[in-house]
C-alpha cells in the first residue's frame, strides 16, 4: 500500500516538485526572513561587529521581562477562554445543518479577518462608560463601569479575533467525524460527557491542540489590540519593539524580536507535530457530510445556546460600529456615510477609490498567496516525513515574525535595484500574500492528501503524462480548495492593516489605512466617517466571505 | 450530483473570473495612476477652503513616466520631475496648491504618508543615504536632532529661508540650510467647557493643579514613548520642572499618577476615547493632552448648523510645548534641485496660507493672514516651552526611562 501511495505521489517530474518546493521557501526568505534579520543586524552590530551585550542587557531590562511575562500568560489566558468559548461552536458547526448556517459561518469568521484599528475602536465604544455593557451592568447596581484599559478587554478581544480559528480548525474535522463511533457508544450505555470524553476528544485532540497553538501564537505576537486596548504597563513583546524601534533603540528591539521568533519557531515546530497526527483521526473521517437537522428541545437548546453565546461575543461589537456609524450628535442619520461619499473639499481619503484599491490589491495578494500556496502544498505532501515537518514549519513562519520589524526591514532590505520595492505598488500585495500564505497551505494540504491516489495511477496507466495527470486528477479535484483558499487569502488581505500601514506609499490607500488616517484626524464628524468606512469595509468582508463559504471544501480542509 | 458538481464549478469559474478581471484592471490603473500628482482626483470638486476651484487636474498627469525611478537620468535643471514627498499621517494640502507648483516648475509631487511623526523619523534614519523619497515634511524639534545626526538631511548652499529672514525666527534656522522650519503648533492641556460648568468646577489653571485631589481622576495623557503629543507633553513637563526626584518631573509625574491620570497608547485613545467632549459623553476624562489648535477644529468639524461664539473646549495656556515642524532635501536623492525647489515651495505664501485649515497649526512666516475661523476659535500661549532639539536628543531615552519607571510603580 505504502510503495503504491509512494508510486502515485511521484507523479510529478522531480525537477518539478523541486521548483514548488523552492519558490514558497525564496519567497517566505527574502520578504520575511531577510528583512527581520536585516534589523536584528543593524540592532546588534552597530559598527560592523558583533555586539551581543545587548542580548544580557535586555534580558536583565525589568520592561523586557515583563513584556515576556505578559505575552505569554495572556496568551495562554486568552487560548484557554477562546476554546472554552468556541469549541461548543464548533461541534454545533459540525453537528447541525439549519437555515442560515452558511451565513453564520461567513459572518462568525468576519472577526478574525477585520483589522485591528477597527476592532479596538469597536470595543472601545462597547467597553466604555456609556456603552450596551455598562448599561446592562447599571441595570443590576454595578456604576461607573468602564472595561478600557484593562487586561480584561485585551482578553475579550483575542476570543473576538480567534473564536472563528478554533471552529473553522476544529469543526472542520469534527463535520467529518463518524457519528456512528458516537451512536455506538451511545447504545453501549455511555452518557453525553463520557462520550465526549472518550470518543471524540480523542479524536479531536490533535486538532483542538493545533488550533490552541495558532491562537496562542496570535495572541502572543498581539500589537494593535494590545496597543490601543490595553494599559500601558501591560505590553506584549510586539508592542515593546515597537516602542523600542521608535526611540530609535534598535539593540533592544533586535533581541527582543529574535526572542519572539525563536518562541514562535518553537511553537510551530510543536504544531507540525500536532497537524501531523491529524491523520489518524481523518483515516475515521468519513468523507460524507454527517451534519443533520437538530432534532427535539435539546438540540435545538444547543443551537440557540450558541447562536446567543456567539451573538453576544462577536455579533455586538459589529454592531457597535454600525451603530455608531449611524449616530450624529445624538440623532438616527446617514450624515456620515453622505459626507463620505459626497464629500466636501479635498477630502482626506476618497472611500470609493479605498474600497476599489482595497479590492485590487487583495485580489492581487489572493492570486500571489494561492500560486505560494499551491506550490508550497503540491511540495509538502511529497516531502518525506521529517522534512515536510521542517518545510511545513519554514512556510508557517510569516505568523510568527514580528510585523513590526519586517515592515521597518523591508525598507532596509529591499532598497537597491534591481529589488528596490519600496517605490514599487507589488510591495503591498506581497506582504499580505505572506500573512495568507500560511492559510492557504492549510487549506490546501489535507485536500490534495486526501485525493485517491488510485485515480492518479489509474490516469497514468491509461498513458496520461505527469503533468497531465495532474491537470485531470489534481486540478479538478482540489479546485474548489483552491477557490476557498483564495477567497480567505482574499479576505485576509482586505482586513491587513499593520503591514499595509508600513508600506503603503502613496494616496491610494487600502481601507483598513484610509480608515486609521480618518481616525487621526481631529473632529468627530472624521470619527464618524471612520465608523462609516469600517462598516463599509464589514459588509465587503462579510460578502466576501459568503462566496467562500459557498465554494467551501468538501473532505475537510483544515481551515 | 450533477447539480452538486456544477455549482462547484460554477462558482470556482467566477471566483476565478472575478479575481482575474479585478487583478487586470489593478495592474492597468496602478500603471497609469502612479504619475498623478495629487492622492484624491477627484478631491478638489468644491472646496469651500481654498483657492476658487481652477480645476487643473489634468496638468499633472500629463507627464507619462510611469514609475519614480526612470527620472534619475532625465534629471537637469530645466527637466521636469516626479518628486516624492515623505510625510506623516496628518499631513494635507490642498490640491490646488500642489497644482500651482507643478505649474510653476514642472515638477509633479506624489505624497507618501509614512505613518505618525515619530516613525516617520525612524523611517528616513534607518534608510538615511538611500532614501524612499526626495522631500522629507514633518520632523518636529523632538527628534530634529536624531535625523541630523544620521545625515538624513541634505546640506544646501542656497534657499528660500534667506529672503523670509525677517519673518521667521531666526532661532529656528539650521546653519547648513539641512532643513526649514514650515509650520509650528503647540501641545496643550484642554478642558471640555460644558462639563466643567455642569459640573460647577473652576477648570485648572496651571500644571501643578492637576495634582490637586479636586482634578482627581479627570485627566487622559498619551503615553511619550508611543505618541508624539504624549512625547511634547513629557518635555514640557521637564522644562517646567526640571530634573530631581524631589521636585523634578518625576515628582510631578508621581503625584499625578497618584492623581489617577489616564495614561492611552495614542491622540486617538485620548480624545475619541477617554475625553469628555470627544468621546461624545463616552468617556470619563474632562482635560486632555491635546493642540491648542483642537478648539477650532471642534467647531469647522464639529456637525453644527450654526457655529458657536464660543468653542465647546478650551486651553489651558500653562504646560504648552511648542512643536516646530521642518522640511528638507533628503540626502541622496538624484532629483536635489527640485527637491529643494519643492523645500523653498512650502515657504511661499500660497503653501504658507494653507496651512491652519488644512493641518491645524501656525504657518511658520509670521506675515501671512490667518484664517478668521482659525483665530476666532484659537488662543496661541504666550509662554510656552521650549527646548533645544540637541537637549532632547541627548537625554530622549533617560527620560523615557525615568517616566517608566515612575509610572510602573
Amino acid at each position: 500500500m505504502n510503495r503504491l501511495r509512494g508510486a502515485g505521489q511521484r507523479g510529478l517530474p522531480g525537477w518539478l516538485v523541486a521548483v514548488a518546493a523552492l519558490v514558497p521557501l525564496v519567497v517566505v526568505g527574502v520578504f520575511v526572513v531577510w528583512p527581520l534579520g536585516a534589523i536584528v543586524a543593524r540592532g546588534l552590530r552597530p559598527e560592523g561587529e558583533w555586539d551581543l551585550g545587548a542580548i544580557g542587557e535586555v534580558f536583565g531590562s525589568r520592561s523586557a521581562r515583563r513584556a515576556l511575562w505578559f505575552s505569554t500568560w495572556q496568551a495562554a489566558a486568552s487560548t484557554l477562554l477562546t476554546l472554552l468559548v468556541a469549541l461548543p461552536a464548533a461541534r454545533v458547526a459540525a453537528r447541525y445543518r439549519y437555515r442560515g448556517d452558511g451565513l453564520v459561518a461567513a459572518v462568525t469568521t468576519v472577526p478574525f479577518v477585520l483589522p485591528t484599528v477597527v476592532v479596538a475602536t469597536a470595543f472601545w465604544s462597547l467597553l466604555g462608560r456609556s456603552g450596551p455593557l455598562a448599561r446592562l451592568l447599571g441595570l443590576v447596581g454595578v456604576d461607573d463601569f468602564d472595561g478600557r484599559g484593562s487586561v480584561g478587554a485585551v482578553l475579550a478581544a483575542h476570543v473576538f479575533f480567534n473564536h472563528a480559528v478554533v471552529v473553522r480548525t476544529v469543526g472542520s474535522l469534527w463535520r467529518h467525524l463518524d457519528p456512528r463511533l458516537d451512536d455506538a457508544a451511545a447504545t453501549l450505555g455511555a452518557d453525553g460527557w463520557t462520550r465526549f470524553r472518550l470518543v471524540t476528544l480523542p479524536l479531536l485532540g490533535p486538532a483542538i491542540a493545533a488550533a490552541g497553538i495558532i491562537v496562542f501564537l496570535f495572541c502572543f505576537t498581539s500589537f494593535g489590540v494590545v496597543l490601543i486596548l490595553g494599559d500601558r504597563t501591560h505590553a506584549t513583546v510586539e508592542v515593546e519593539i515597537f516602542r523600542q524601534i521608535r526611540q530609535l533603540d534598535l539593540d533592544v528591539a533586535a533581541v527582543l524580536a529574535l526572542a519572539q521568533m525563536l518562541a514562535a519557531v518553537g511553537l510551530l515546530g510543536l504544531w507540525t507535530v500536532m497537524t501531523s497526527r491529524l491523520g489518524g483521526a481523518r483515516r475515521l473521517a468519513a468523507d460524507a457530510d454527517h451534519r443533520r437537522r437538530p432534532v427535539g428541545r435539546r438540540q435545538w437548546a444547543e443551537v440557540v445556546a450558541n447562536l446567543a453565546v456567539m451573538a453576544l461575543l462577536l455579533g455586538i461589537p459589529m454592531a457597535t460600529l454600525v451603530v455608531r456609524s449611524l449616530r450624529s450628535r445624538g440623532a438616527w442619520s446617514l450624515t456620515h456615510y453622505r459626507s463620505l461619499f459626497e464629500g466636501e473639499g479635498d477630502r482626506i481619503v476618497d472611500p470609493a477609490a479605498a474600497v476599489w484599491a482595497s479590492l485590487r490589491v487583495a485580489s492581487i495578494a489572493a492570486m500571489i498567496a494561492l500560486v505560494v500556496g499551491v506550490a508550497a502544498a503540491t511540495a509538502l505532501i511529497r516531502l518525506g516525513r521529517r522534512w515536510s515537518r521542517l518545510y511545513d514549519t519554514a512556510v508557517m513562519v510569516p505568523l510568527g515574525a514580528s510585523a513590526v520589524t519586517v515592515g521597518f526591514g523591508l525598507l532596509i532590505t529591499l532598497d537597491t535595484p534591481p529589488l528596490d520595492l519600496r517605490s514599487s505598488p507589488v510591495l503591498v500585495p506581497i506582504a499580505q500574500a505572506m500573512v495568507a500564505l500560511p492559510f492557504v497551505v492549510r487549506i490546501l494540504v489535507p485536500v490534495l492528501k486526501a485525493i485517491d491516489v488510485r485515480l492518479r495511477e489509474a490516469a497514468a496507466v491509461l498513458g496520461a503524462p505527469p503533468l497531465r495527470v495532474w491537470r485531470h486528477v489534481d486540478l479538478p479535484l482540489t479546485a474548489r480548495a483552491m477557490a476557498t483558499a483564495t477567497g480567505f487569502g482574499f479576505a485576509v488581505s482586505l482586513g491587513e492593516f499593520g503591514a499595509s500601514s508600513v508600506l503603503v506609499r502613496s494616496g491610494e490607500p487600502t481601507l483598513p489605512v484610509a480608515i486609521f488616517r480618518v481616525l487621526g484626524r481631529p473632529g468627530s464628524e472624521n470619527l464618524g466617517q471612520a465608523m462609516a468606512l469600517s462598516t463599509v469595509l464589514l459588509l465587503v468582508t462579510v460578502a466576501v466571505l459568503i462566496l467562500v463559504e459557498r465554494a467551501r471544501v468538501g473532505p475537510g480542509g483544515s481551515f | 450530483m450533477f447539480d452538486h458538481r456544477t455549482r462547484t464549478r460554477l462558482s470556482i469559474t467566477l471566483w476565478v473570473a472575478a479575481l482575474a478581471v479585478l487583478a487586470s484592471l489593478g495592474a492597468c490603473s496602478s500603471g497609469s495612476e502612479a504619475g498623478t500628482g495629487s492622492d484624491s482626483p477627484e478631491g478638489g470638486a468644491a472646496d469651500p477652503a481654498d483657492t476658487p476651484g481652477d480645476t487643473a487636474e489634468g496638468t499633472s498627469g500629463d507627464t507619462d513616466d510611469d514609475t519614480g525611478n526612470d527620472v534619475s537620468e532625465a534629471e537637469s535643471d530645466e527637466g521636469a520631475v516626479e518628486l516624492t514627498l515623505l510625510t506623516h499621517g496628518s499631513f494635507d494640502i490642498s490640491d490646488a496648491v500642489l497644482e500651482a507648483f507643478t505649474d510653476e516648475t514642472g515638477h509633479t509631487v506624489e505624497v507618501v504618508r509614512g505613518g505618525d511623526a515619530g516613525e516617520l523619523v525612524n523611517r528616513s534614519v534607518l534608510t538615511a543615504g538611500n532614501p524612499e523619497a526626495d522631500v522629507m515634511f514633518g520632523v518636529d524639534n523632538t527628534f530634529l536632532s536624531a535625523a541630523l545626526d544620521a545625515d538624513v538631511f541634505e546640506a544646501r548652499s542656497e534657499s528660500a529661508v534667506d529672503e523670509f529672514a525677517d519673518v521667521i525666527d531666526p532661532a529656528l534656522l539650521d546653519e547648513q540650510n539641512r532643513v526649514v522650519p514650515v509650520d509650528f503648533g503647540d501641545v496643550c492641556l484642554n478642558y471640555d467647557r460644558a462639563w466643567f460648568e455642569e459640573n460647577d468646577l473652576a477648570p485648572p489653571g496651571s500644571l501643578v493643579a492637576l495634582t490637586d485631589p479636586t482634578y482627581r481622576g479627570l485627566t487622559v495623557v498619551e503615553d511619550p514613548t508611543t505618541s508624539s503629543p504624549g512625547m511634547a507633553f513629557m518635555l514640557s513637563t521637564i522644562a517646567k520642572f526640571g530634573e530631581g526626584a524631589d521636585e523634578g518631573f518625576e515628582n510631578f509625574w508621581a503625584a499625578l499618577r497618584e492623581n489617577e491620570v489616564a495614561v492611552v497608547a495614542g491622540w486617538e485613545e485620548a480624545y475619541y476615547g477617554r475625553f469628555t467632549w470627544g468621546s461624545e459623553g463616552e468617556g470619563d476624562r474632562p482635560i486632555v493632552v491635546s493642540y491648542a489648535s483642537s478648539p477650532p477644529v471642534d467647531v469647522i468639524f464639529g456637525e453644527y448648523a450654526t457655529p458657536p461664539d464660543v468653542a465647546p473646549t478650551a486651553v489651558i495656556e500653562d504646560g504648552c510645548f511648542r512643536q516646530v515642524e521642518y522640511a528638507g532635501v533628503m540626502a541622496g536623492t538624484d532629483n536635489s534641485d527640485a527637491a529643494g525647489e519643492l523645500v523653498d515651495f512650502m515657504l511661499t505664501e500660497d503653501f504658507q496660507a494653507d496651512i491652519p485649515l488644512k493641518m491645524f497649526v501656525f504657518p511658520i512666516r509670521d506675515d501671512i493672514e490667518l484664517p478668521e475661523e482659525f483665530v476666532k476659535y484659537t488662543s496661541v500661549p504666550e509662554e510656552p516651552s521650549r527646548m533645544e532639539p540637541a537637549e532632547i536628543d541627548a537625554n530622549r531615552s533617560d527620560w523615557l526611562d525615568t517616566w517608566d519607571e515612575v509610572m510602573a510603580g
